[in-house]
Order: structure tokens, then sequence, then C-alpha cells
């Protein structure tokens, strides 16, 4: 019989306040609103989503705001159906990457507003390049999940 | 002009669930291998190279003063390279840098990780920040199987040949297991198992998954002199390249993944190897994952793009095929994040210098190493030949 050795059972919980700057404030003051703001590159043209204060290609500061549709075309997705510990959104979830229209790079957020418990239903339903379109939550903090998730138009 | 390194031996720990050790005595145990193998005096060494994936995957913060002992590193130079998923290919470079440099004569570089200590993949969410991505990436499945998922849509490979593609590299690799010594997962597992397993994150099922690994891997990289001197045999450093994009998921294609095409390009340059499938005899490719393999082996110019499917099902990439990969059953069947990166390293020096016991490819005298690493960010490669 293998010997069972002793564990010792532990837990770090640490507390911390991350600032926003002023860039992505203004962003989720706009999510507050319904509003998706986005910024544009002056070197490339990128209309980058969720708005940067400079350019992840171009490494200059972006000098343009621009309000972006609600809807776009989903890019890719996949179903989550497992857990971990201290997991933001209950599974089963679709995590998708959408192309907001005029936009230039991929959102990360959710696709929902289906019975996701139907994996079936799921693989039916969803296809890439299907339209998208923000549903919001009625309470709105100033965070990405203001969106509930993007539901099929 | 950097100077010739070469790889003179590797040990690794029987990875596994190792309960039966605390996490320094799981290094010591590797660390130890190499010593006795090659027969090095560890106060020959004259720098360590140490990496984890992060260290808050065992809830202890800067590890590497937490293994200077069992790495034997008090009074000597010590550095660690983390690197997310690619650590211990990063490990690998650093050490190899260090030594080319003219620095140092002998390196001795250890990957390790615990994972059956914390949860991992609740520890891996954290490599997104909390502002924007943290809450939808789902660990590590959820972000590579968006990106399996946006290739197979972009080449409309059907879903019948996908699936049969992925079983067939879970068979394959969890068959080569049983012939490495080292490895973790030790299952027959059959095409329909895997096909019918349970999703984990679509189209990643059960057994298109690597599993949760402790293990440690340490590998003494030494100067061309230094390897003269000893009168060994080495594993010599042929190339090596590391390329990545930009941090937020969605901000570049990861369906032609340029961080993975521009690594391997990096160190075929410096290898000078021109057709890959041809010239290389086997590769240890990072592979946590079926589908993702496969775009790997289009990345790296196996084949070409939406084709590794086909190539697959022919056995093209199997033990006894035209460019074996993985034969020490990957990362697919044992994965010590900061360590498996190494781990790859190891297992191409093992095979281009004959020593590859049950899962050797007969004759390999050229091999790829691999890992991946950060949100779908980050790729490594080196590339060891029995010639220098």
């Amino acid at each position: 019989m293998t010997k069972e050795y002793k564990t010792i059972k532990t837990e770090l919980r640490l507390p911390y306040e991350l600032a926003y700057g002023a860039t992505w404030t203004r962003f989720f003051e706009g999510m507050q609103e319904k509003k998706i703001y986005g910024t544009k590159c002056p070197k490339c043209g990128k209309v980058l989503v969720p708005a940067r204060s400079f350019c992840p290609k171009c490494f200059v500061d972006t000098d343009k705001w621009v309000e972006v549709s609600q809807e776009g075309k989903l890019t890719a997705w996949s179903y989550t159906n497992y857990r971990y510990f201290g997991q933001p959104v209950d599974p089963p979830f679709i995590g998708a990457l959408i192309r907001l229209d005029g936009t230039d790079v991929d959102l990360l957020h959710l696709v929902g507003g289906i019975d996701l418990k139907n994996f079936d239903e799921v693989k039916r339903t969803i296809k890439n390049g299907m339209k998208v379109k923000a549903v919001w939550s009625d309470e709105r903090k100033g965070h990405i999940l203001d969106i509930r998730y993007f539901e099929p138009v | 002009m950097a100077r010739p390194v070469g790889i003179i031996g590797t040990g690794q720990t029987k990875h596994g669930k190792r309960m039966d050790v605390c996490y320094p005595e799981l290094v010591r145990e590797a660390v130890m291998t190499v010593f006795a193998e090659t027969g090095i005096d560890p106060g020959d060494i004259d720098g360590v190279v140490s990496g984890t994936m992060p260290s808050m995957m065992e809830g202890i913060a800067l590890t590497h003063f937490y293994f200077a002992d069992a790495m034997q590193a008090s009074g000597k130079q010590i550095l660690k390279t983390e690197t997310c998923g690619s650590t211990g290919v990063s490990i690998a470079h650093t050490a190899y840098y260090w030594v080319a440099s003219g620095m140092a004569d002998l390196v001795l570089a250890v990957g390790h990780e615990k994972m059956n200590e914390g949860d991992s993949q609740a520890t891996m969410t954290t490599v997104a920040e909390p502002f924007y991505q943290r809450f939808f990436i789902a660990g590590a499945p959820g972000v590579f199987s968006m990106q399996s998922q946006m290739w197979t849509d972009r080449y409309g490979i059907p879903e019948d040949k996908l699936r049969d593609a992925a079983a067939y590299i879970s068979v394959t690799h969890h068959n080569s297991a049983f012939d490495n010594p080292y490895a973790h997962i030790k299952i027959r597992v059959t095409m329909d198992d895997v096909k019918n397993a349970r999703i984990i994150t679509y189209p990643v099922r059960l057994l298109d998954v690597c599993p949760n690994s402790d293990g440690a891997c340490a590998v003494i990289f030494a100067s061309d002199k230094m390897i003269r001197k000893l009168g060994k045999k080495a594993a010599w450093v042929k190339g090596v390249g590391y390329s990545g994009e930009e941090y937020y998921f969605g901000d570049s294609d990861k369906a032609v993944w340029q961080a993975a095409i521009q690594a391997a390009k990096q160190a075929y340059k410096q290898a000078g190897i021109r057709n890959p499938r041809k010239e290389l005899d086997v590769a240890e490719v990072y592979n946590p994952f079926t589908y993702q393999e496969m775009l790997f082996y289009e990345c790296f110019g196996f084949c070409d793009f939406g084709q590794a499917p086909d190539l697959v099902l022919k056995g093209t990439f199997g033990r006894k095929g035209e460019l074996p990969c993985d034969p020490s059953g990957g990362t697919l069947c044992t994965n010590p994040i900061g360590a498996t990166g190494l781990i790859r390293t190891a297992e191409a020096a093992l095979q281009v210098m004959g020593k590859a016991g049950d899962h050797q490819v007969p004759g390999a005298k050229l091999a790829l190493a691999h890992a991946m690493g950060g949100v779908d960010q980050f790729n490594g490669i080196i590339i060891l030949g029995s010639e220098k």
C-alpha cells in the first residue's frame, strides 16, 4: 500500500486596487451609458476596442475617440464546460471573439441569449461570421460585464 | 559571434501526482539525476537558470530562492526566467545565451512545477488582466480552444475529419507514453474514447487535453571547449527562435499564428533548415491540446495550412512517419508547465544523442523542441543536432 504523506492547507488572499488610468476610465464611463468606445491610431488608422491610449502595433499615442457599433460578427468561439476556483462566469458559457462593425480588432466577450445547457442546440445556432449584438445589464457599474453578452441578431 | 554550445546531459523526475515529495525535493530529484548522469561535479557549474510558469502556481513567490539549495546554487550566479507556458524553452535559451556569450562554460538549467498543489486554471487565468479579458478566457483550455475553432473554420476542415485526426493524435501519444519511463498519464485509449469524451472547452474534449503534472527537469549546457575537455557526446544547439505578438487576445490572428511562424523561421535560419519536414528527424512540439498540435505543424512549415488533419491521418507525424512528433507522448501526457518546455528540449537532446530508449527515433540527428505561452502570445523553439 502506498503511504499517505501529510499536506498543509494554505491560502493566499491579497487585496489590490488597480488604476484604470484616463483612457480606460473613459471607456468604462461609456459602458455605464451603454456606449462602446474605441480609439483610433493616427499611424495605421486602426480602430481599437476596448479603447487604448497607444497603438499596440505602431507604439504611438492614439488621438481620436470613436463610439463604435454595438453589433458585429463572430470571429471564433469556444464552449466552456468546466469549472475552476473563483471562476467569475458560471459554466457552461461561450467565450467569443467579436469584430464590432467599423473596428479593426476582435473584442473578447460572451455569446448568450440561447439555451447554453443544450450543446447540440448551441452547435446548430452558433456559427463564425454570424451577426451578434450587445445585450446590456440593467444595473451598470462601469465594468466589462455591463454588457451581459452578445446575442445572435 | 556566438560560441558553439551543447547539452551534455538531462535529468527528469518521474512526473505525475507527486505528493510523496515536497517541492524542493522534487527539484532535487531532477538535479541529482543530471549530475549522476553526466558525472559533473556540482562545484564546477558556473551558473544556474531556474523557472516556473508563474510562481503563484504553488503560492510561493520567487521559487528560485526556495530551490537554491535543491539546485546546489548557493555561491553561484542564479537567474530566473519566467515566460508562462514557454518558460521551459526560455530557460534553455537563457542557459544557451549564457554559455554562447563566453561568460560561462557550464550552466545548469532547471524547470519545475507542482501543478497538483494549487488550482492550475485559476492561476493561469490571472495571466489575463482583470479589466477586460480575465472573465472570458477560461484558463488555458478556453483560449486555445477558441484558437483551434478559428483555425478549423478558416480552412473549412470538416468536423468528422478533424475529430478523427485529433483522436488519432491522442491515441498515438497515449500509446507512446508507455515507452517513456518519466511520462505521467499511462492509459490505453481508443479513437472512440477520445471522440466521445466529455467536452471541456469545445472543440476540446477530456482526452484532447493535457493533465496537471508535478515534475522537474534539469539540463546541463556546456561550451565547446568544456565538451572537448570532458570528452563527452553532446546535443548541439543549432538554432533558437522566440517571437510574440500583442498582449490582447483579439488583436492578432491566431489561425495563421505569426508568433509560432516567426519563432520557427528564426531557428530554421540559424540552423540552415529549408525544408523542416524533410530535414528534421523528430519534433517535440508543445501539445497540451490535440487540435492546437495540428496548427503548430502548419505554422512550423511541416505542411501547408489546412493540410495537417489529412497528414495526421496518413501517419506522417506518427512514430514511424516521415516526421515523428512527440514520441515521448508529449505535453498531452505530461505537463508540469514550468518544466514542460525544458522536457521538450531534454527529449530532443536524448533523441539526437541516441539515448531515448524505447521511444528513440532510429538514427535521429536533427530535432526541434518547442513551447508556447501567455494568452496565446509567445512561442519559443530550440533546434538540436548530433553534429556541431
